[in-house]
């Protein structure tokens, strides 16, 4: 290659990526309550309206807590895929009055990206979302997205909360409400604010025996018309105090010991600290988010084409500071974990090894790495989520860190002692929803793409051996390895 | 030079490499990065470790086996890699490379399909074959980027995070001092590695660096069960196995962009990570039920030929300036003891790197990234 010529690089992206397959005025993320009002009223404006929503997840990915945290304590019935969409149309009814509007209804159907133009990339047809079911995957453009994902559980580590029947408040409401697939029969709540009282009181009404609600506070949190009836239910309250550890056998959860050191019997232990606007996609898309106490934590900031309805826009404001809260719980929480206590389940990471920033223990960890920790890290400047994750692998589950993400930066907050809005969010990445090579893959990709595809940049000189250079084989090597570019 | 002040205009992996083998000269070395060290494309590569076509090839394939010792922190480097040919084309140019390997007594072996699955359990029948190098390997580059960083602090250095360099000081033909909003480190010799940033703060200096800023993307999946060979390249994709079994690719198109002094404003990925997915599914089809868990994309920047520009200037001639040109994570053991030669003794002990002068580039057009085609999309 000349070092001055007139080309072409055909392995730029430019131009090789395949259009989407549809184009809508107005895509619906999640068909909940708040996402079917938003598709109609789309709809009804004589837009083209989508509305996906990715329940029912299969089983495998409720076995990894995706979306929700399920805590395997779904029934057999979560694998019949027929029986939990009819019981998704059974419970949402509005569903119909959705489609008889005129909206297009794809349940089962993950968005696990939306991406557009801007700062570093400018190759993007329009904007669009990446779309899944459980046979493949597709891309469809949009002029605006509303983001109706809800909220997902905030899990919280202590000693044996990784096992079995250890789950969150969402995962137990859909599983008693919207599939009565709940495998449990004694559940004890941990938390006592709203989430936790209407959780409490729901089971009940449901037939489970709850044993009791634990407030590390010195009362019941949440609205005093919720205390009374759970008062009134006969739930027995236990303030001043933490969950001290999860006991268990093959099945998971057998026990609870509190703080108190008092024990007691149950198959679940349900998480119901807090519910987190569930903002994967506005964060992997670079999308305007910032931290709101009263809402429950990072909630879209809402632009021209984005916007964000129900739990993910935030949750109901009363004034409540659930960051306050949760970060009290955690303090509890972490005085009471041990060295050895696991922090992300996926990765097995302990809290000595997150707070110590130790490697994985496939990894030796000479003298020197013995004596770095996150105090020697924080010589060097704040603490960062992300940093963290590629030291200790924390959050680089299967999970994709739903079970850990939260929990860790209040415990760097914690650690760093800094306020808990210093330490940036862990970066959400695309797919936000563990997808398979094989569905993930665009199999019918346009020839343009294969045409461009080189293994790095295909410039002719890049990988011609130093050796080679000005001989017989420097040709041969173009030759060979270079077909096509820059002509 | 021992007890002199060399500061380095960039923590990516070239430019603490570099620092490390000063500090383990003796030097005094500061290392400046905007924010925290390899958070840009050194801690977002495939990891490979085996860049034959360079003249820092011996160099890199002799440090790396050593290099968790020599650190004293885990790089994850694993030896060997496989090259599996997927389509007939494929195979024909892998058996190319690998008779010029033969060539230059680089030990490789061919391997017929059953050859492929016993290294490669994940593979398929649908391969024709494969070129298993009996040299070069992969690391962690996280891992590694950090590992240089702290065996430097060990050595006396010291990395200043989130602090971008805004210019310079000059004196008598000589860079006296490197400047940040908030302080001026005095210095004897500059290095700067700061990967796209380069021709700015380089232009201040009244030097033409030519580089290409672009932004390439990776996917990577969930743990599989550990293959007796993890360093899995064919197929025009590169990745690795990790030591934790997931499976990290990348390659396909890039996107030119634009570039100013402060770096990169954002590294999105894109639906790309759909024919990432097709071409590992193909490579590896019995990892095709595996979980992508996630993508992500770095910007690298690129020479008018691809090859790494490594130079101690004549003018301000207290100056290193080193782009590794899109392939530096591998060549950092290298690469840096490259730069750590040019500082002290003004020229490379153990390769001839002529070859990466800038001073090629002399009679380059002005206009040379719009006649390649190198441009940002408009």
């Amino acid at each position: 290659m000349e070092l001055n010529f007139t080309g072409t690089d055909i392995c730029a992206i430019n131009g090789t990526r395949s259009a989407p397959e549809a184009h809508y005025n107005t895509v619906v993320v999640g068909a909940g309550p708040s996402g079917i009002a938003a598709a109609i009223d789309a709809a009804n404006a004589g837009l083209r309206v989508l509305l996906v929503d990715e329940n029912p997840v299969s089983g495998a990915l409720m076995g990894n807590d995706v979306p929700l945290y399920f805590g395997g304590r779904m029934t057999a019935a979560t694998q019949n895929t027929e029986r939990m969409l009819e019981a998704i149309f059974m419970s949402m009814p509005a569903l119909e009055t959705a489609m008889d509007a005129g909206v297009e209804l794809l349940l089962g159907t993950t968005a696990w990206g939306v991406y557009r133009n801007g700062p570093g990339v400018a190759s993007l047809p329009e904007q669009v979302v990446g779309l899944a079911d459980a046979e493949r995957s597709w891309i469809v453009g949009f002029d605006n997205i509303i983001l109706a994902t809800g909220g997902r559980d905030l899990a919280m580590a202590f000693p044996g909360w990784n096992q079995p029947g250890v789950m969150g408040a969402a995962a137990l409401q859909m599983l008693l409400t919207r599939y009565e697939a709940f495998a449990g029969r004694r559940v004890l709540i941990i938390g006592s604010h709203d989430l936790a009282l209407e959780t409490a009181l729901l089971a009940k009404e449901r037939g489970i025996d709850v044993v009791g609600i634990v407030e590390v506070r010195a009362a019941a949190q949440g609205r005093s018309e919720l205390i009374t009836k759970v008062e009134a239910a006969g739930i027995a309250l236990y303030c001043d105090q933490t969950i001290a550890a999860a006991k268990g056998g093959i099945n998971g959860v057998e026990s609870a010991t509190l703080s108190s050191g008092a024990e007691i019997a149950c198959d679940t232990i349900c998480v119901a600290i807090g519910l987190i606007p569930s903002i994967e996609l506005v964060d992997a898309m670079h999308g305007q988010r910032a931290l709101n106490a009263q809402r429950g934590g990072y909630i879209p900031q809402g632009e021209a084409t984005v916007s964000a309805v129900g739990d993910c826009a935030g949750l109901t404001d009363t004034g409540f500071d659930h960051i306050a809260y949760r970060m009290e719980w955690m303090r509890a929480l972490s005085s009471i974990s041990t060295d050895d206590t696991i922090i992300c389940q996926c990765e097995e990471v302990t809290r000595a090894d997150l707070i110590g920033v130790q490697p994985p223990n496939y990894l030796t960890r000479p003298a020197p790495m013995c004596a770095r920790s996150l105090e020697t890290l924080l010589n060097d400047g704040p603490a960062n989520p992300d940093q963290i994750k590629r030291l200790t692998r924390a959050g680089m589950g299967v999970c994709q860190g739903r079970r850990c993400r939260d929990q860790v930066a209040m415990l760097l907050a914690i650690e760093a002692d800094k306020p808990f809005g210093t330490i940036p969010l862990a970066s959400h990445r695309a797919p936000v929803r563990p997808l398979p090579l094989k569905i993930l893959a665009e199999w019918d990709e346009p020839a343009t793409m294969d045409a461009a595809w080189d293994v790095w940049f295909g410039i002719p000189t890049q990988w011609v051996p130093v050796e080679d250079i000005g001989t017989e084989y420097q040709d041969a090597h173009r030759e060979m390895l270079y077909t096509g570019m820059y002509k | 030079m021992s007890g002199s002040e060399v500061v380095i205009v960039g923590g990516g992996v070239t430019g603490l490499s570099a620092g490390w083998w000063l500090a383990r000269s003796g030097v005094k070395v500061t290392v400046l990065d905007k924010f925290i060290v390899g958070w840009e494309a050194s801690g977002r590569n495939g990891g490979g470790a085996s860049h034959y076509a360079s003249p820092l090839f011996d160099e890199e394939q002799r440090l790396w086996p050593q290099m968790d010792e020599l650190l004293g922190y885990p790089t994850e480097h694993q030896k060997g890699r496989i090259l599996i040919a997927m389509t007939e084309r494929q195979w024909e140019q892998y058996r190319f490379i690998a008779e010029r390997h033969k060539r230059l007594n680089h030990p490789v072996e061919l391997l017929d399909v059953k050859q492929v699955q016993e290294a490669v359990p994940l593979a398929g029948d649908n391969c024709f074959g494969g070129v298993h190098y009996k040299f070069g390997g992969h690391a962690n580059p996280q891992r590694s980027v950090q590992a240089y960083a702290w065996a430097l602090q060990d050595l006396g250095g010291k990395i200043i995070q989130h602090s971008p360099v805004t210019g310079f000081e000059t004196a008598g033909g000589k860079v006296t001092a490197v400047k940040t909003a908030n302080a001026t480190y005095g210095c004897d010799s500059v290095v700067v590695a700061a990967g796209p940033q380069i021709p700015q703060l380089m232009a201040q200096l009244g030097v033409n660096v030519p580089l290409a800023a672009a932004r390439a993307e990776m996917i990577i999946t969930e743990p599989a069960p550990m293959m007796p060979l993890g360093g899995v390249d064919g197929h025009k994709i590169y990745g690795r196995q990790t030591m934790r079994g997931n499976l990290a690719y990348g390659g396909g198109p890039h996107e030119w962009l634009d570039m100013d002094a402060t770096g990169p404003a954002a590294r999105p990925s894109t639906p790309l990570a759909r024919n990432l997915a097709k071409r590992l599914a193909e490579l590896l089809p019995k990892a095709a039920h595996l979980n992508v868990i996630r993508s992500w994309a770095g910007v690298i920047e690129n020479s008018p030929d691809g090859r790494p520009i490594i130079d101690r200037l004549t003018s301000p001639d207290n100056v290193v300036v080193a782009s590794m040109s899109s392939v530096g994570f591998g060549l950092s053991p290298a690469s840096g003891h490259a730069i750590r030669d040019l500082v002290i003794d003004g020229t490379c002990s153990f390769a001839d790197i002529d070859l990466l002068k800038l001073s090629r580039f002399d009679n380059l057009e002005s206009d040379w990234r719009e006649k390649r085609g190198w441009m940002p999309i408009t």
